[in-house]
């Protein structure tokens, strides 16, 4: 490569570059499968589905399920969390969004949107109405990846014992360092008292 | 034995390509004349060795076919089709008491069936889940992320249903058995790829129960064995003949034989035993195709460096 | 590494570097103007292609340790989800385990250089027992990774070598039941060789430091035997080295690749896809292929001698079959040093070769007759070559007449012609 070479300098440089660049795509290529092997494997990746029966659960009470080794909070809500959650107008609340894998990524975080799950409603059946006491979400707080803890904090809903965020009672963060609300998880009622989450 | 090596050693070294000789022209079961010639004059617990190694000829008895799988070589892949139908045999007649453990219901979708249809199959099986609310196990219908159930709940319930012999699960039963390929094959094998004695004995095993078992055989059989010299580590196994003629229906117009449901079954154990194998040999294309043309620049740069420098 | 340079590096930041901490100047004296001999062959890429191997070995067994779980109860398990769900877990483990086996075909292959071409004698004694140690560290690696699998020969191979043990009077059944935390080969032992099998490829690489370490003090043989005598009997490592053992790695990785991709278990065993199972043996053992001589020289002992009864017997000559290999350089009372200028020794060499190669065919065999006693005459002429061939024939054969330098070597070949080599090569005075 050096300059004083006349003969054939641009063939020999084209060998030397070309060596080396197969060289660099070669261990870059076989870098990858360590890399990826780290990656969530099939087993995990594979549609992971729960049933949860709440006929158990009564007007003021929780459940907690696990799904993809998170807890799911399942709270059947009272008329007033319920009231409390629908009066709080969504230009108070520090994430508008619903967060709610069951509805459109850009859904506003009322509380009917966060109280929604997907799926085919039963035969005759008003989602709204009937299920907007259910609310099921991801019980990990947005912030750091603490479980907050029900029924305390500012708002009558959640808070994270860890860095101090408070959820109102539809799992909006509405205080403290947690940047999004609680997240709804895929999931639907297959009859009045069962939910299949996943 | 402690006995019989000395006085061969002390007979002489010279005698001993002659006994070599002997013994490799033996074949099989008649081996033992040419060992037994080699132990003439000795005293009778060598006589008594040499019987007993008379009583364990190699199995199995006889060698399996090779056939022709489309899995096989550098460019082998799967014969969708045939997996479809292997698994049909394997979910209706060797599951009655075989397991297939390592096998997700999801996995299933690599034979070429959608997702819906994955999920309908997974259905139709019952799997035991739990503890629920009330610390119970239930039951419910698979799922895609279940694996296929198997018949017994453990080994000893096997084997204490099928007369003390459980039957092996057939996960990687395709990997697990191979007849013995043997000098110099084994050499030989390095250039064919030859990576599918599994196969070939399960084929083998299946098609060969309908032999007579020579006379000498047939007086030691085991009651509840079944004479077939095929079987890798016997006479005889305690496993009926599994399949009949027409036993499983084709949808697809292939010939309802034992030997198609052989074949079939065969290809989707290997299938079973190795998700990954057509992925794995066309990635191998690729490494190597790169890999010579990476060592066909090498040793260009490596000729320049050294012009000029004789060595 | 034999001694400090006056090297400076031209670059800035290398100079800082270089004058706090002298990385630099230790790379450019080992590894760019080290100076090797010029008439080294591709039989001395094989340390480089070692090199490789053991960082290809670390690295996908560093990798497979991310998903691999050392209990009895699920290893068998572990092992089949890394091969069925994990992404590419199907090519890591057929890496990790040919790997091992490409390991030692290529050990295997640079020992014979070392004893074809008298790498062992003086003075590179240490050079040599250190290549000694790691090839013994390699062994017991090998084994212990063997036994992770936790199929029926991992488990039965477990037993029987940790069953040597028991072959030493008073003290074997404590030191066996010491090594597997048990009376048989359980969770525990599965536990334990888990953790060393991480633990000594670190120790392989410690001495593979040493081993190079003591490489660059005395320089490589060559073909010769002829030590270096000048500077015109050398290239320096970098371009030419470095681009040689290039060359010959992808080489063998294309070999490798082909195992790889297309007979990943030609070299392993089916018994080992079948779980372990304490209450039930493989109808016949054997050890992985590259163990096959040493497991031939083992059960070649079927007799007692004297007060030793065969079993203890077997064991001792087995690991003696290791430990003679440390006493080489004294064994070996030749003046020359390589067997390319000892016609008789030569032929000796292919007769240890081919025995060796025969030992290893017979530990595939079952130990019944003529295995065993061929066995008998293999191992006896293993120990035969080095303790009576080694020194015997060192006092009395008449070696060839040795050239005066490398370079004189290497000028009398290109100048005898014949080799299209010697044709195409530049002009004798461009050396």
């Amino acid at each position: 490569m050096s300059v004083h070479d006349t003969a054939e300098p641009n063939r020999r440089d084209f060998l030397y570059i070309a060596t080396g660049a197969a060289g660099a795509v070669g261990a870059i290529a076989a870098v990858w499968p360590f890399i990826d092997q780290m990656n969530p494997d099939a087993a995990t990746l594979a549609l992971a589905e729960i049933e949860v029966d709440v006929s158990q659960v009564a007007e003021g009470q929780s459940i907690t399920a696990k799904w993809r080794g998170k807890p799911i909070f399942i709270r059947h809500r009272t008329a007033q969390e319920v009231e409390e959650a629908k009066t709080v107008d969504l230009n108070d609340l520090k994430d508008p969004i619903a967060r709610n894998a069951n509805l459109p990524a850009d859904a506003p975080a009322t509380d009917v949107n966060r109280a929604t799950g997907g799926g085919q409603p039963a035969a005759g059946d008003d989602m709204s109405a009937v299920r907007e006491q259910w609310l099921v979400m991801v019980g990990v707080c947005t912030h750091l990846g603490c479980i907050p803890l029900g029924q305390s904090g500012d708002y009558d809903g959640w808070f994270c014992p860890c860095h101090g965020s408070h959820y109102d009672t539809a799992g909006r963060i509405r205080q403290g360092p947690a940047p999004e609300n609680m997240a709804i998880p895929p999931y639907a009622f297959t009859t009045d008292t069962n939910i299949r989450i996943g | 034995m402690k006995k019989l090596l000395p006085a061969l050693l002390a007979a002489g070294l010279a005698f001993a390509p002659m006994s070599i000789a002997l013994a490799q022209d033996g074949q099989g079961p008649t081996e033992n004349t040419a060992s037994e010639e080699a132990a003439v004059g000795h005293d009778a617990s060598a006589e008594a060795a040499e019987e007993g190694h008379a009583e364990t000829p190699h199995y199995p008895l006889e060698h399996p076919e090779q056939l022709n799988w489309s899995f096989a070589g550098p460019f082998g892949h799967w014969d969708l089709a045939q997996l479809q139908r292997g698994l049909k045999v394997y979910k209706e007649v060797c599951s009655a008491c075989h397991g297939m453990r390592l096998v997700a219901f999801r996995n299933l979708e690599d034979l070429g069936y959608s997702e819906a249809q994955v999920k309908a199959f997974a259905a139709e099986y019952t799997v035991q889940d739990g503890p629920n609310a009330d610390g119970e196990m239930f039951d419910r219908p698979g799922i895609p992320s279940d694996y296929f159930p198997s018949p017994f709940p453990n080994t000893a319930a096997a084997a204490a249903a099928n007369g003390g012999a459980a039957p092996p699960d057939l996960s990687l039963l395709a990997k697990a058995r191979a007849v013995e390929r043997g000098f110099p094959t084994f050499v030989f094998d390095l250039g064919t790829q030859y990576q599918e004695a599994g196969p070939d004995y399960i084929h083998a095993l299946l098609t060969g129960y309908d032999q007579e078992p020579p006379p000498a055989i047939a007086d030691s059989l085991q009651p509840g064995t079944y004479y077939n010299p095929y079987f890798i580590s016997g006479p005889a196994l305690a496993m009926p003949p599994p399949i009949g003629d027409d036993q499983v229906e084709y949808p697809d117009g292939a010939p309802q034989t034992i030997d198609q449901y052989s074949r079939d079954v065969s290809a989707f154990m290997m299938w079973a035993a190795e998700p990954h194998l057509a992925e794995r040999k066309a990635t191998g294309f690729v490494v190597m195709i790169f890999l010579v043309v990476f060592a066909g620049l090498l040793f260009a740069v490596k000729r320049r460096v050294w012009t000029g420098t004789a060595h | 590494m034999s001694g400090h340079s006056s090297y400076v590096p031209s670059k800035g930041l290398m100079q800082w570097l270089d004058a706090r901490l002298p990385l630099p100047r230790l790379v450019y004296d080992s590894f760019v103007a080290y100076p090797v001999p010029r008439n080294l062959n591709y039989a001395y890429t094989f340390g480089g292609i070692l090199a490789l191997f053991l960082v290809l070995q670390i690295l996908t067994g560093v990798v497979l340790a991310m998903h691999y779980a050392a209990n009895s109860a699920i290893a068998f398990d572990s092992v089949e989800k890394i091969m069925r769900d994990v992404n590419w877990g199907w090519m890591l483990r057929y890496m990790h385990a040919n790997g091992a086996s490409f390991f030692f075909i290529a050990v295997y292959i640079h020992i014979f250089r070392g004893l074809y071409y008298g790498s062992y004698k003086a003075p590179r004694e240490v050079l040599w027992i250190l290549g000694v140690i790691i090839f013994l560290l390699m062994m017991a690696t090998a084994f212990m990774g063997y036994v992770l699998p936790w199929g029926q020969m991992s488990f039965w191979g477990a037993t029987v070598i940790t069953g040597f043990f028991t072959a030493f009077p008073l003290i074997g059944d404590p030191i066996q039941q010491l090594l597997l935390g048990g009376f048989a080969v359980d969770n525990a032992t599965l536990n334990r060789f888990f953790s060393l099998h991480y633990l000594l490829p670190f120790m392989i690489a410690g001495v593979v430091i040493l081993h190079v370490w003591a490489l660059h003090v005395t320089g490589q043989t060559n073909p010769t035997g002829v030590e270096v005598k000048s500077s015109k009997d050398t290239v320096p490592f970098s371009p030419h080295a470095t681009v040689k053992d290039g060359f010959a790695m992808v080489v063998f990785l294309v070999v490798f690749a082909y195992i790889l991709f297309y007979m990943p278990n030609y070299l392993g065993h089916p018994d080992n896809y079948i779980e372990a199972n304490p209450l039930k043996t493989p109808s016949h053992i054997v050890p992985e292929w590259y163990f096959l001589p040493f497991y031939a020289m083992l059960r070649a002992i079927t007799f007692n001698i004297g007060p030793i009864d065969s079993k203890l017997g077997g064991v001792l000559v087995m690991f003696g079959s290791i430990v003679v290999l440390f006493f080489l350089p004294w064994l070996d009372t030749s003046r020359v040093r390589s067997t390319a200028f000892r016609p008789v020794y030569k032929v000796f060499f292919w007769i240890f070769v081919a025995n060796a190669i025969m030992l290893g065919w017979l530990g595939s065999k079952p130990a019944e007759s003529p295995y065993t006693w061929l066995s008998l005459v293999g191992t006896i002429y293993y120990f035969g070559h080095f303790l009576i061939v080694l020194p015997v024939l060192g006092l009395v054969e008449t070696p060839r007449r040795l050239p005066g330098s490398i370079t004189e070597a290497v000028l009398a070949k290109n100048a005898g012609g014949g080799t299209p080599a010697g044709a195409t090569a530049a002009p004798e005075t461009k050396g």
